[in-house]
């Protein structure tokens, strides 16, 4: 019997047919997916990444909101012009908490991995509310809605515990503290601020905005933009132990 | 309403569907009271309003009816239940102009940023979702769904399987399309990219998916012909491995049961790799292999020909199957996955071209012996440019997977591009060409209203997608060598801004294609408008049929 005539019986039952297409399409994504949960190579062993801050998730669930990233990449690649322009290469590490990645497919705009401190929060403010107001030839558009929304730190908690169900190692102290440690990250003179960089390890505080009152949607994005690529100290990474 | 009889009684489905829906109905009430955040009140509000909708069509349907359901044949010919085809056809068509205008809006955006302003539901972050969704989903799956209920019918000799179940899964889809673009607007998205629709929307589309595979499986089962027909194979590949995609891409946990917000299970790298695993065979399965189904079924039909090699379509079948799913990994070269999946992912990509250039070449040289009639018959031109274009892009996607190549293309319009020539240029064409036969067809006409629209639209829209296509290419490639050049002392020569600056006139120019692009398409609605509203009906000729062996 020929290969041909063999095959007739994927022609003639569409059941065996089914079974044959589900056979068929599982092995690439298990080969290439599976290793990825298990191999210790896959995200390099750094310090210093933490979780998001109440106000950093806030500001990230904004970037998420208005799909920056179909625009702003966050991934450096290990090629000589992007290390120049944007910084050391990006680590598996540095999104490891990251829930979806970002990392971005079209850079109408600059690489955002390495963009916090490069920048002052002034900067950011009047970019945001209109571009072209610094960089005339910007195409991207103005956001000038965000500093006229509060973020709501009474749902923030909520929010983090969901995190934290998919694996984002938020302490129950982080937790608890989620909506004060919210306000306290934009408001210099908060009484809670100590408590809160004792929580979050190199995490800033300053009045983002400039305003007064419960943080804007504008000190949640420029909070969340002055931390990317801050975390990982690379005169202490130890770039040979990683190599993969 | 006819005469009612004693023994019409509503069936299990219909009851049983009435009243699931009468329940949705209330606890989507229940959830817009409850709501956390107005998109999802207002999701919620549609979502019971729709139930309402439902249930009122089921019953006023039933109170239509015959006793009787629509009999499965009527004088041994086959009673073809052609409804649902006409009401995706439709809605493709609808889609299609809808998606092509935000595309046309969006590029015009990049060009102009003031057209943003400055508000959050008419910035491009929020639009370019909707187009993509509009397009590939709205439109393609339209198409999709009202080709494989038409083609799985005609090439299996039977009525569709299922009574209401047709009708959920055209309507069920549509709302599905509803509910994510109306949520990117509001701001509801997951910004995965394809994958934006939020949890509850991902639901409801498993559930209607689900349904879809059970139709078409379930009209294979009860076929009169022995074989399953190619293009049944490759649509039953599309609707199985979609499922398996979606279901993998997108596990989430909703912040609250009563909010839009949720979070997805994978994160970073793990994150990355099931979004490109999807990402990349959305195209693969759903802009491929889908369409494909198409190309088997009705370039054979409008040339008169049968298709070139049927041993050719197994290999073509099964290799394609077997080696797109592995090629994700290419759109994250030198990203921080790891080399070996990076590599793995690249060489599957190259080995992709066979299979797509052994399918170009079945579809076109199904045309041996009928070359003569692209000369006349502009509808099969449209298919066969169609696979030209698939052609094209099939090559050109292995070599952009090449790593070296893809350090130059990645993160560039080359990439938009790319895209576009198999969007516009194969999967656009493939499904114009498909509409256009697909159209007198179920309306019962003896044919188009105007073949000479039909060159019309082709010339516009192949105009268009060149000028798309060689702007982005222009513009992708330049961007890419501004990025990377160096003065003769050592620095980056160019700032980024500058390259920004540089994209402008290509910008101006891409918009321009897609204009050209949505002017053929509003010539084909007024074409098809003008077949179903004014053609001349076709007499039905009995014809002795005898299954093939």
């Amino acid at each position: 019997m020929s290969f041909w005539t063999r095959h007739q019986v994927f022609e003639k039952n569409s059941i065996i047919l089914v079974v044959g297409i589900l056979l068929v399409i599982a092995v690439g994504g298990l080969v290439e997916i599976t290793p990825l949960f298990y191999l210790k190579s896959t995200i390099e062993v750094v310090d210093g990444v933490r979780p998001y801050t109440p106000l950093e998730l806030a500001g990230r669930n904004i970037y998420v909101r208005e799909g920056c990233y179909l625009c702003h990449s966050q991934m450096i690649r290990p090629l000589r012009d992007e290390v120049e322009r944007y910084g050391h290469f990006s680590l598996a590490a540095e999104s490891m908490f990251d829930h979806p990645f970002q990392w971005g497919s079209k850079r109408t705009g600059p690489d955002l991995a390495r963009v916090g401190a490069k920048y002052s929060d002034e900067w950011h403010v009047t970019h945001l509310t209109n571009p072209r107001a610094i960089v005339p030839q910007s195409v991207m558009p103005g956001y000038p809605f965000l500093s006229a929304t509060e973020v709501d730190p009474d749902t923030i908690a909520d929010h983090m515990r969901t995190l934290k169900a998919v694996g984002v190692p938020y302490t129950d102290d982080q937790i608890a503290n989620a909506g004060a440690d919210m306000k306290a990250q934009a408001d210099p003179d908060n009484a809670g601020s100590d408590a809160f960089t004792k929580r979050y390890a190199k995490a800033v505080v300053r009045n983002f905005d400039g305003k007064t009152g419960t943080p804007t949607e504008m000190d949640a994005l420029v909070a969340y933009l002055q931390m990317l690529g801050t975390l990982v100290d690379f005169k202490l990474y130890n770039e040979k132990a990683n190599l993969r | 309403m006819s005469q009612p009889s004693i023994s019409k009684s509503m069936t299990i489905g219909e009851s049983g569907l009435a009243a699931v829906f009468a329940v949705t109905a209330f606890l989507c009430v229940i959830a817009s009271a409850k709501a956390l955040d107005a998109a999802f009140a207002f999701h919620a509000a549609l979502s019971a309003a729709a139930s309402v909708a439902a249930v009122f069509c089921i019953i006023n349907r039933y109170f239509d009816r015959p006793a009787e359901l629509a009999p499965a044949e009527i004088n041994g010919r086959p009673n073809y239940n052609l409804g649902p085809v006409k009401f995706s056809s439709v809605m493709a068509m609808f889609w299609g102009i809808a998606g092509f205008l935000v595309g046309l809006i969006i590029a015009s955006q990049l060009a102009w940023p003031a057209l943003n302003f400055d508000l959050p539901w008419t910035s491009f972050g929020r639009l370019r979702p909707l187009h993509t969704s509009a397009v590939i989903f709205a439109f393609g799956g339209n198409v999709l769904i009202a080709s494989s209920f038409y083609v799985v019918q005609r090439s299996c000799r039977v009525r569709l399987a299922g009574d209401l179940a047709p009708w959920f899964v055209v309507v069920g889809y549509n709302f599905f399309i509803l509910i994510a673009g109306t949520g990117y607007l509001l701001g509801v998205t997951q910004s995965k990219e394809y994958a934006e629709p939020e949890w509850y929307a991902d639901l409801w589309l498993t559930i209607v998916w689900v349904t879809y595979l059970l139709v078409f499986l379930g009209t294979i089962i009860k076929r009169k012909e022995p074989h399953i027909f190619v293009a049944n194979w490759f649509y039953l590949a599309f609707i199985v491995t979609i499922a398996v995609l979606h279901l993998g891409n997108n596990p989430a946990l909703p912040v609250s049961v009563f909010g839009s917000k949720s979070y997805i299970a994978w994160g970073g790298i793990q994150d990355a790799m099931f979004q490109w695993w999807y990402g990349h065979n959305a195209v693969g399965f759903f802009l491929t292999a889908g369409f494909l189904a198409i190309m088997y079924y009705f370039i054979p039909k409008r040339a008169e020909r049968p298709v070139y090699s049927y041993r050719l379509s197994i290999i073509h079948f099964w290799s394609l199957i077997f080696l797109y799913i592995w090629a994700g990994p290419h759109h994250l070269h030198y990203t921080a996955l790891p080399d070996w999946t990076q590599t793995l992912g690249m060489t599957f990509s190259i080995m992709l071209w066979m299979p797509s250039w052994g399918g170009m070449i079945n579809g076109l040289m199904t045309l041996s012996g009928a070359w003569d009639k692209l000369r006349t018959d502009p509808v099969l031109r449209m298919l066969v440019v169609s696979v030209a274009f698939y052609g094209m892009s099939t090559f050109e996607g292995p070599m952009m997977s090449i790593k070296v190549v893809n350090s130059l293309s990645h993160y560039t319009d080359w990439t938009i591009g790319h895209v576009h020539s198999g969007a516009l240029g194969w999967v656009g064409f493939v499904s114009f060409g498909a509409l256009y036969c697909l159209v007198p067809w179920i309306w019962n006409r003896k044919g188009l209203y105007s073949l000479k629209l039909v060159n019309w639209h082709f010339w516009i829209a192949t105009l268009g997608i060149v000028l798309y296509i060689s702007a982005m290419w222009v513009s992708g490639i330049l961007q890419g060598l501004m990025w990377r050049a160096y003065t003769s002392l050592g620095f980056l020569e160019y700032s980024f801004i500058e390259t920004v600056e540089a994209m402008h006139p290509f910008y101006i120019i891409r918009a321009a294609g897609g204009a050209l692009f949505l002017i053929g398409s509003l010539i084909m609605a007024y074409n098809l408008w003008m077949t179903v509203r004014v053609g001349e009906a076709e007499v039905q000729m009995p014809v002795a049929l005898q299954p093939a062996e």
